[in-house]
């Protein structure tokens, strides 16, 4: 076996009750027992091939715990991939399951490439030659859609984010190589410990405040934030009511959010969603200027999908459409309720002011067409296309283990320069932080380094 | 013409610079019927810029090249003016020596080793042919009508191919310092079907030291611990000269700003791409106008001469500017100028047409070494002409082809950057280019190489016998070091008050106490002595290596991965049109560079995980149908 090991969600997200994150390599079983407590306290090292071990999974740095799990031991050849596999079953929703991907990557497994289960399969042996084509082909499509999914999910500020610490961290590198590859350099200012330590301590904050605040790890924790506006009467509150009973979601009412905004917690097909309704700020007659209270304007801003609900047996109005010029630019799914009375609104027009966006009929009433709301947000959510195994939530995951990883290597940096290691010991680790952020970005040309170096410093004979 | 025939080798090489010398002195080593063939004999290894040999990278190139059982390091040790070790405030990885080189005695000491080794002849001649049957070389032919046959060939003409000597507006064919160019066979080697780049590279002006006013300058003297390159030098040279430093001033650059328009790199006349790290004082001043001043070194040539090198000062401007920049600089106010600065153009190879063994793709046989293949510097082109003189003489005497990893040597990265990467510059090799340079020190170059050298048959019995026997002492030293306990008495706790450490509060093992920063070798060795005796070299070695071990085991770690890949071999006759999912831009790439391995393959710029990942089954199901068919 001479493979490192790989871990990603194996099954389809936001489907099913159940989510299986699955460990595949040498290691699998040795970081499934870092994390893994069973009741007898037995280590899954000691039992049985195939074999089902129930117990909750810890985060061992801190004791707690993390999930109540099944776990499937499967010792290697006779796995899908000829390796050690481990299958973590667990509650679905991504929330829980990124949890326990991440606690995995966090511990050695490495995020699994697209198709990289498959590919495994068959460099061991178990798939035989007449797939190898269909391999190949599985490969390139995964990675294609990967890339897609992975651009449209980065997000412009992370991007620039990590753009800035990457440079930051280059013109201390250079620093350092220049005081290196040209020792006699009197006029080079010497990049020293303390000049270390304070650079990758202020790189390091800005990644736990990233890990904080990335898109990705706010929807984790927060869910995505879905507003729900329009017109009063509409069936806003009714639309709210029917998501959460649909999903017989555990309602919180989150401390110290403001009283007149309502922010519910529901778990739509795997995608967790704040729902907010702006019932409450009704007191204004004009809606548009409604909106433009400032606290509202706020919430529309930091939405990630606005649900506009419209009445399907009234006219449209000035106001409807100035809402759809308010949300101009945002995710938005256009709710056209109350199915079930007379037609009077124009379906041409609002199509008209969707553009692309699209256009779900309910009647809340008669509870009609909530299925095919959840199914649009779901596949907004998606892309549409993450619907198969191991590529699940690749890009996103992905951001948070390199993040947590660039954490880990810039640490190490500053506790050595702390212990005083040679410079040119702590300069493998803050290169390696560079290189981890670059692979968020997808920036890895190699000869940064070396053109920072010639630009920043005038150099040679 | 006439021609006729002048007799037939195992390999012959052209060219006798510092990537000549070495690969014919390791070809004939290894037991290759030799011969060079070189412009002009009282040129060997001539140095034409600076007379100075290793620096970081640098520096512990020779020292592999000496691991290996090559020359440079034996010849500089005993033509040194100075030696000095570099970063010795930082860690070991990075620490370098650099000799300042007695130029004429260097390439006399050269040559005398050139003429005394066994299997070697050498002779005065200009190639103008090379003679290719069925894309095989098969011998060259000379300008007097000379033929020599060889079963292999080595190119290691430098910066001869079409070479062209630029100052100010005046502009003529030429080798460097005023040597006959190489016409001929540049034109024959475009008519071969290679691709040549045009390159530059310039020297600064030469002054004579009884006109220099040494008071207005810095001393730099060398070391005063005796240093040396090679592992086999026992003696030492101990009376140094100094070198001398000054700095350019606001005058300087103002001579400069008012005469740019008289410099053919500003006036398009220079078209070749020049290297970065090689700026000319021009360039410096331009590109960072707002330094007040740039340093400027005096190096003597030689102890047998009076004419200084002014480092940081090359330049292509009229002479008569030079004249004027000198004249701004304190303490070469009244400097004679025995020679001008100049910059020189010539054609390189495109070096991604050469194996990894810098064997040619287009015809077999066919070696190219040094700065023919893009490089720039001494100790890159002797690297690579130690390599091609292994390979050739590997090739001739039917032995295994002989390939550094990124994680054997410097010299590794050098020739895998070359044929894997390319250059669009000069290449020049950089620590920072190295991704596993905690490895690849100046200390362990011979832990790390002899073998390999020993295996070639370029390291003597005796010599190997001496290294297997400190390998073997330095191993037994850690481990005694993992086992000992170092108890907590009043003698220990002394040491680490006065290194200004912690005390202890239990006993600890002598390694775990060795690494505490503030610790060393001899520290530990008072409080637990070794019953044998062990050199200075091998108490670093053990240091070093206890030291560090967490890092090094790290980059180890790393090493292995790679290692994995590169067992991953890719077949010669692989027809990338045949793999439909490897991306368009990939495929052109590796039909280029041809990668043995997966792990050659995974570093060429423009080939991505998902390609490799492809090849990789594409591969395997090669293999599979190979062994079922
Ligand atoms: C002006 C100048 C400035 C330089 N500045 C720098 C610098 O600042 N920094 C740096 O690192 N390096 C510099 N270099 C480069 C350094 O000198 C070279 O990299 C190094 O010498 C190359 O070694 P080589 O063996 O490849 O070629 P060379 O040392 O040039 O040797 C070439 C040999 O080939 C022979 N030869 C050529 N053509 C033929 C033929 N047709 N037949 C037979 N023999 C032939 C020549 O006689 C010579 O012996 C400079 C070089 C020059 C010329
Ligand atoms: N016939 C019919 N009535 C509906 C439907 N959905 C909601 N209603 C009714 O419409 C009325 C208003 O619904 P709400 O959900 O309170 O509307 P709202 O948009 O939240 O209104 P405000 O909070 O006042 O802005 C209620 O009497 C609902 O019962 C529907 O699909 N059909
Ligand atoms: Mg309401």
């Amino acid at each position: 076996m001479e493979f490192d090991t790989i871990a990603a969600i194996s099954t389809p997200m936001g489907e099913g009750a159940i989510a299986i994150v699955r460990l595949s390599g040498s290691d699998a079983i040795s970081i499934a027992d870092q994390i893994f407590r069973s009741p007898g306290a037995k280590a899954l090292s000691n039992q049985l091939t195939h074999t089902i071990h129930y117990g909750h999974l810890i985060e061992p740095t801190t004791g707690d715990v993390v999930e109540e799990v099944m776990l499937s031991l499967m010792k290697g050849p006779k796995t899908f991939t000829r390796e050690d596999v481990v299958e973590i079953n667990c509650h679905g929703g991504i929330v829980i399951v990124n949890q326990v991907l991440q606690l995995v990557l966090r511990h050695g497994a490495r995020l699994a490439e697209p198709g990289e289960f498959t590919k495994r399969a068959f460099l061991n042996g178990r798939i035989d030659l007449s797939q190898a084509e269909a391999v190949m082909d599985l490969i390139r499509a995964k990675t294609d859609r990967a890339m897609n999914v992975a651009l449209g999910q980065m997000d412009g500020k992370l991007s620039r984010l990590i753009a800035t610490l990457r440079q930051a961290l280059l013109e201390t590198l250079a620093q350092v190589e220049v005081n290196i590859d040209y020792p006699e350099y009197d006029d080079v200012e010497e990049m020293t410990l303390p000049m270390i330590i304070e650079k990758s301590t202020w790189v390091k904050n800005e990644i736990e405040r990233l890990l904080q605040t990335s898109m990705q790890g706010k929807i984790l924790r927060e869910g995505l934030s879905t507003v729900i506006i329009g017109r009063p009467n509409v069936g806003k509150s009714s639309l709210l009511n029917s998501l959460v009973q649909e999903n017989k979601a555990i309602v919180t009412e989150v401390a110290g959010t403001t009283r007149d905004i309502i922010e519910e917690y529901v778990n739509v097909r795997g995608v967790p969603l704040k729902l907010v309704d702006t019932a409450g700020i009704r007191e204004t007659e004009d809606i548009v200027e409604r909106i433009g209270v400032e606290r509202s304007r706020q919430v529309l801003k930091q939405a990630d999908l606005i649900l506009l609900v419209l009445n399907h047996s009234d006219e449209l109005t000035i106001e409807d459409e100035r809402l759809f010029e308010a949300i101009h630019g945002m995710d938005f799914i256009v709710v056209i309720n109350k199915t079930d009375l007379e037609k009077k609104i124009d379906t041409q027009r609002v199509q008209e002011l969707s553009g692309n966006r699209k256009i779900v009929t309910t009647s809340l009433l008669q509870e009609e067409g909530v299925d095919q709301l959840e199914e649009a947000i779901a596949s907004l959510f998606f892309e549409g296309s993450l619907d198969s195994n191991d590529l699940t939530y690749v890009s996103n995951a992905r951001h948070i283990a390199l993040l947590n990883q660039a954490k880990h290597t810039i640490e190490d940096a500053i506790n050595a320069a702390q212990a005083a290691v040679p410079i040119d010991m702590i300069q493998i680790d803050v290169t390696r932080t560079w290189e981890i952020l670059g692979e968020i970005t997808g920036d890895t040309v190699e000869e940064s380094l070396i053109d920072q170096l010639f630009s920043q410093f005038c150099l040679g004979k | 013409m006439q021609n006729f025939e002048a007799g037939s080798f195992d390999v012959i090489v052209i060219g006798a610079g510092h990537a000549g010398a070495e690969a014919a002195l390791a070809a004939a080593g290894m037991g290759a019927k030799t011969l060079v063939l070189t412009i002009n004999l009282d040129m060997i290894a001539f140095m034409p810029c600076n007379p100075s040999i290793g620096g970081p990278a640098k520096g512990i190139v020779v020292r592999e090249i000496d691991a290996l059982g090559g020359a440079m390091g034996k010849v500089i040790d005993k033509t040194h003016i100075q030696m000095r070790m570099l970063n010795t405030g930082k860690g070991p990885a990075v620490r370098a020596l650099r000799a300042q080189a007695d130029k004429v005695l260097y390439q006399a000491e050269m040559k005398r080793l050139m003429e005394e080794q066994d299997n070697l002849s050498i002779h005065q001649a200009m190639v103008e042919e090379l003679i290719v049957e069925n894309n095989e070389i098969q011998g060259v032919i000379t300008q007097v009508g000379a033929i020599y046959r060889a079963k292999t060939v080595i190119v290691t003409t430098g910066t001869f191919l079409r070479g062209e000597i630029i100052i100010g507006n005046l502009k003529y064919s030429s080798g460097p310092n005023n040597q006959q160019p190489s016409l001929k066979l540049a034109d024959n080697l475009r008519d071969l079907g290679f691709d040549l780049v045009r390159f530059k590279t310039g020297t600064p002006p030469r002054v004579n030291s009884k006109t220099i006013d040494y008071s207005k300058t810095e001393i730099q003297p060398g070391d005063d611990v005796p240093r040396a390159f090679s592992y086999e030098t026992s003696e030492f040279i101990t009376d140094q000269l100094p070198c001398w430093l000054t700095y350019t001033n606001e005058r300087t650059h103002q001579v400069i700003d008012e005469n740019l328009h008289l410099s053919p790199m500003y006036s398009g006349m220079i078209k070749g791409t020049g290297p970065r790290y090689c700026p000319s004082i021009e360039d410096k001043v331009v590109r960072f106008n707002d330094k007040p001043r740039h340093q400027i070194f005096l190096e003597p040539e030689g102890r047998n001469t009076r004419e200084v090198y002014v480092q940081g000062l090359s330049t292509s401007l009229p002479e008569h500017v030079q004249r004027k920049l000198l004249e701004s600089i304190p303490g070469l106010e009244k400097a004679e100028m025995m020679r001008a600065g100049y910059a020189i153009e010539y054609d390189a190879m495109v070096p991604t047409q050469l194996w990894p063994t810098l064997e040619t793709k287009k015809i077999r046989n066919l070696y190219t070494a040094g700065q023919i293949n893009g490089t720039s510097g001494y100790e890159e082109a002797a690297g690579q002409g130690l390599m091609a003189g292994m390979n050739a003489a590997a090739r001739a005497l039917n032995k295994e082809e002989i390939i550094l990893s990124r994680s054997d040597a410097y010299i590794g990265v050098l020739i895998d950057d070359l044929v894997t990467k390319g250059t669009n510059e000069p290449y020049r090799l950089l620590t920072s280019r190295a991704e596993y340079r905690l490895l690849l020190r100046h200390d362990n170059a011979d832990l790390r190489l002899t073998k390999i050298g020993f295996t070639a048959g370029l390291i003597s019995e005796e010599r190997y016998e001496r290294f297997e026997a400190k390998k073997k002492l330095i191993e037994e030293e850690i481990i005694r070091l993992r086992k000992t306990i170092i108890k907590p008495n009043e003698e220990t706790q002394s040491i680490i008050r006065s290194k200004g450490g912690t005390e202890l509060k239990d006993g600890i093992k002598g390694q775990d106490l060795l690494k505490r920063p503030e610790m060393t070798y001899e520290d530990i060795a008072k409080l637990s002595p070794s019953t044998i005796q062990l050199t200075d070299e091998m108490k670093e070695q053990i240091e070093i290596q206890i030291k560090y071990e967490g890092y090094i085991e790290k980059s180890l770690l790393q090493v292995e991965k790679l290692k994995k890949m590169e067992n991953k071999k890719i077949p010669d006759q692989i027809d990338y049109n045949a793999i439909s999912g490897i991306a368009t831009e990939a495929k052109q790439k590796l039909k280029e560079v041809r990668p043995l391995s997966i792990a050659q393959a995974s570093r060429i710029s423009g080939v991505n995980p998902a390609d490799i990942s492809i090849l990789l089954v594409y591969i395997e199901q090669g293999r599979i149908a190979k062994i079922s068919g």
